[in-house]
């Protein structure tokens, strides 16, 4: 029982971890992952360089959040932020795991 | 020997001051930061593990706490209202200061200024760690209250300088607020200073062979870390201009002697003075970098960053901490 669903992947500041969260909180995604990460960009420099430079956040959540969640980021962080977010089509098993009604 | 020789020489010919200088830096604490400077300028592989210098950050911010609670359940009240009344006063100041100098002088924006200033308004608190080693060894008493005035002095200055570009997102405001005021350091020295309170010296020995006996070697790796971030930072350092990185210079002397002259003004002696001169010459890194980032995040992070870390506590290690021991002898008789 395989279903098409959405892997949103965001990678932003480490300080921002916690507004990330929320923000997928409040589209009602059922669960999220994260682990730290580093890298460069187009910004450079993290204000948390000395303590860690990124968080990278994965949610899986059915298409039609995935779109709602991708504009939110964009409208609250792509002007001051460095923050990159992308999706990926992925099959899932037990799609309601990932649903929350 | 040198400590002797300036103390009795009481510190006002040039060579006493050079004496003073070279003390300062050939310590491990800051021959250790120096290392760590050179090895990222050679492009070492060196580099802390990350879980480690969090720890270690962790452990020195608690011992800071616990010590200072503890002097701070001897001290009578009245003995330290005044110098936490001028630590306050020290507080709304600097970054007011600051934040005018970086407007007239830096040419920076509004948001670029206000960033900055809150880090000139919080504290170091590596810089006070490394003064209060660099009185001792001049064999100046530092107040054991001193940790106390650190945290005094951690917040306010955040504040003020953000109020001066509050108008725009204040629900950032409020979680650059929490972000300060619950952040990790502020929680271990005021947490360590309620244990060491209530505890007192006594029961403390019990923790002692951990929290006191290890602190300067686990302050030494904290160091090395500082080293290599600091001179990451200064490899960069041209971007951010001729005036904003003279204005790192230019910036401690003023704030620590105004600092100083607060601390004798206060009743301290001359070496708590200058302690208190090297925390108002410090800027930030670990409590003002984040709550700025959430408040201003139009600002650049590479100025403010490159000025605290880069510029301003570099020149207090080697210079600003003997300048502030100097002018706090200078200045005792007067004040």
């Amino acid at each position: 029982m395989k279903m098409r669903f959405k892997k949103i992947t965001i990678v932003a500041e480490r300080v921002l971890h916690e507004q990330v969260v929320e923000l997928l909180k409040r589209h009602k995604v059922s669960g999220w992952t994260a682990q730290n990460v580093t890298g460069e960009g187009s910004r450079g420099l993290r204000a948390s360089e000395w303590e860690g430079s990124n968080v990278q956040i994965y949610t899986l959540v059915p298409e039609s959040v995935a779109d709602a969640i991708m504009e939110d980021i964009a409208q609250h962080y792509f002007e001051n932020w460095s923050v990159v977010v992308y999706s990926q089509d992925v099959e899932v098993l037990r799609p309601g795991k990932y649903q929350n009604p | 020997m040198i400590a002797c020789a300036g103390l009795s020489g009481r510190m006002a010919r040039p060579h006493v001051f050079m004496s003073l200088l070279l003390d300062n830096i050939l310590t491990p604490v800051v021959l250790c930061f120096i290392m760590g400077m050179i090895a990222r300028w050679v492009k070492s592989d060196l580099a802390l593990p990350e879980a480690m210098y969090q720890g270690i950050s962790i452990y020195l911010l608690l011992a800071i706490g616990l010590k200072g609670g503890a002097a701070l359940s001897d001290t009578p009240l009245t003995v330290f209202l005044k110098p936490a009344f001028a630590t306050l006063v020290i507080g709304l100041l600097s970054p007011v200061i600051a934040y005018v100098m970086l407007r007239k002088i830096g040419k920076r924006s509004a948001v670029d200024a206000a960033a900055i200033a809150a880090h000139y308004g919080s504290v170091s608190v590596v810089t006070f760690l490394a003064a209060s080693e660099a009185v001792k060894r001049q064999g100046l008493e530092a107040e054991g209250y001193l940790p106390a005035l650190v945290a005094l002095l951690e917040v306010p200055g955040i504040v003020v300088a953000l109020l001066f570009v509050r108008s725009e997102g204040s629900s950032s405001w409020s979680k650059a607020l929490h972000e300060v005021v619950t952040g990790k350091s502020i929680v271990l020295l005021i947490g360590g200073l309620c244990i060491g309170a209530l505890c007192g010296t006594q029961k403390l020995t019990d923790v002692q062979p951990f929290f006191g006996a290890a602190f300067k070697g686990a302050l030494c790796l904290f160091m090395l870390e500082l080293g290599l971030v600091a001179g990451k930072r200064l490899r960069d350092a041209g971007r951010a201009g001729l005036r904003l990185l003279s204005l790192g210079i230019i910036l401690p002397p003023i704030l620590g002697a105004i600092g100083v002259a607060a601390g004798l003004l206060s009743g301290m002696g001359p070496g708590g003075s200058a302690v208190l001169g090297a925390m108002a010459g410090s800027a930030s890194y670990i409590a003002a970098p984040a709550a700025v980032r959430i408040a201003l995040p139009q600002a650049n992070p590479a100025y403010y960053l490159t000025l605290a870390l880069g510029i301003t506590f570099p020149f207090n290690l080697g210079l600003g901490i003997p300048l502030y021991i100097h002018l706090s002898h200078l200045l005792s008789p007067w004040l």
